[in-house]
């Protein structure tokens, strides 16, 4: 009796962290996105995976049921290949974003390269003092600074 | 024949190569004189710039590093905007011959529906040029049978940097052009898009200072970074609009 109560209780604590994991989830990523270094776009994703924590954390014995209902008969695998595949994801929508940030980079690079260029061959036109142009040309482009 | 409108622009990409940028400089305007010369300075850390502003060239001064496809990108970009009709791509290390210049030109306007002109160094036997070592002929010849095979034309130095485009292959280079090791893959993106190239033969010389952009090192990675994009770009071969963008060379042609 004292056993099958121990067990329980150590179920329902089990439980409780996985809510609280789940909620400490969600306050982060709402936090996040509130002090701004978190954009909406990005916080949609994460704040699905911790709503599905919850949902499972609360709703005892969904879990199995799912698992079940594809086919898998040990319920942690299922939880294991579903995390995997939305990590898989995430990481391969980042490669993505990085490759569309870099681009985006080199776009801007060669257009401040051929802004500055232009800016300095107008300066020398408008005549000022030689050693200022000579300067002025071969100055780098100036995220250095 | 043909007239090009527009002026001519030689595009040399330069990193660190403060020892041998100003001499390329001055063979061309030696050479071609009637070449105006661009030099991007891909975020040198050495006096690049200044030699070659020096040496009478337009400088483009890259705030950091893009590598040779961003670098050249900026040249064409600069080509598009200044309404250059012909720019003709030399390399700062002093590999490629200014000499052969009018040679190039000579055959983009002999013949009125070609886009590129090439320097090839393996279109005739020559003795003392400079043709790289054996393992990187092998990887030459491997990548030069498969863009003749892609293409449908017969091409024999894919990798090489030394050619020539009309006003056509300007714009699209402007636009478009590939990230990294970008010679072979330029060529592809020409068939692509409908515009016609051809070689004719050069010999360049040994580099006289810096470093080769392709270390062996790298030229494992090189070989399956371009087969990869080579692979991919035949499924993406042809051109389609995107909404916003300039339309693709060949989209505008058909229409």
């Amino acid at each position: 009796m004292r056993i099958v109560a121990a067990h329980l209780s150590t179920a329902a604590n089990q439980r409780i962290e996985v809510i609280v994991l789940a909620v400490v989830v969600c306050v982060l990523i709402f936090e996040l996105v509130r002090r701004k270094r978190l954009m909406e776009r990005y916080a949609l994703l994460w704040l699905l995976a911790g709503v599905t924590i919850l949902v499972l954390g609360i709703w005892k014995g969904l879990l199995t049921r799912l698992s079940h209902a594809v086919g898998i008969y040990y319920a942690p695998s299922a939880l294991f290949a579903v995390a995997f595949v939305f990590v898989l994801v995430m990481l391969v929508h980042f490669s993505a974003t990085i490759s569309r940030l870099s681009d985006q980079n080199k776009v801007l690079a060669q257009r401040l390269a051929l802004l500055q260029q232009q800016l300095d061959k107008l300066r020398g036109r408008t005549g000022e003092d030689a050693e200022d142009t000579e300067k002025a040309g071969t100055t780098r482009g100036g995220l250095s600074d | 024949m043909r007239l090009v409108s527009g002026g001519f622009l030689a595009i040399v990409p330069a990193l660190n190569e403060v020892g041998a940028v100003g001499q390329t400089v001055r063979e061309i305007k030696q050479s071609a004189p009637q070449f105006d010369v661009l030099v991007v300075d891909d975020g040198s850390t050495d006096e690049t710039a200044t030699a070659a502003a020096r040496a009478g060239a337009a400088v483009v001064t890259l705030p950091f590093n893009l590598g040779i496809g961003g670098a050249m990108q900026a040249g064409y970009m600069y080509a598009r905007e200044h309404g250059y009709g012909v720019a003709v791509q030399v390399d700062g290390d002093g590999q490629h011959d200014a000499r052969y210049i009018p040679e190039l030109l000579a055959r983009l306007e002999q013949d009125a529906s070609l886009n590129m002109v090439t320097g090839s160094r393996f279109l005739e036997p020559v003795d003392g040029g400079y043709t790289s070592s054996a393992a990187r002929r092998a990887g030459i010849r491997l990548f030069a049978s498969i863009v003749s095979f892609v293409s449908r034309q017969h091409v024999t130095d894919p990798t090489s940097g030394f050619r020539m485009t009309d006003r056509r292959g300007i714009e699209l280079f402007a636009r478009d052009y590939p990230h990294d090791y970008p010679e072979v893959e330029a060529i592809l993106l020409m068939h692509a898009h409908r515009l016609r190239s051809a070689e004719i033969p050069v010999v360049m010389r040994r580099r006289t200072t810096g470093s080769s952009a392709i270390s062996t090192f790298q030229a494992g990675y090189y070989m399956v970074k371009v087969l990869l994009a080579v692979f991919v770009g035949v499924f993406r071969a042809k051109p389609h609009r995107v909404p916003g963008q300039d339309p693709p060379v060949a989209a505008e042609r058909s229409l």
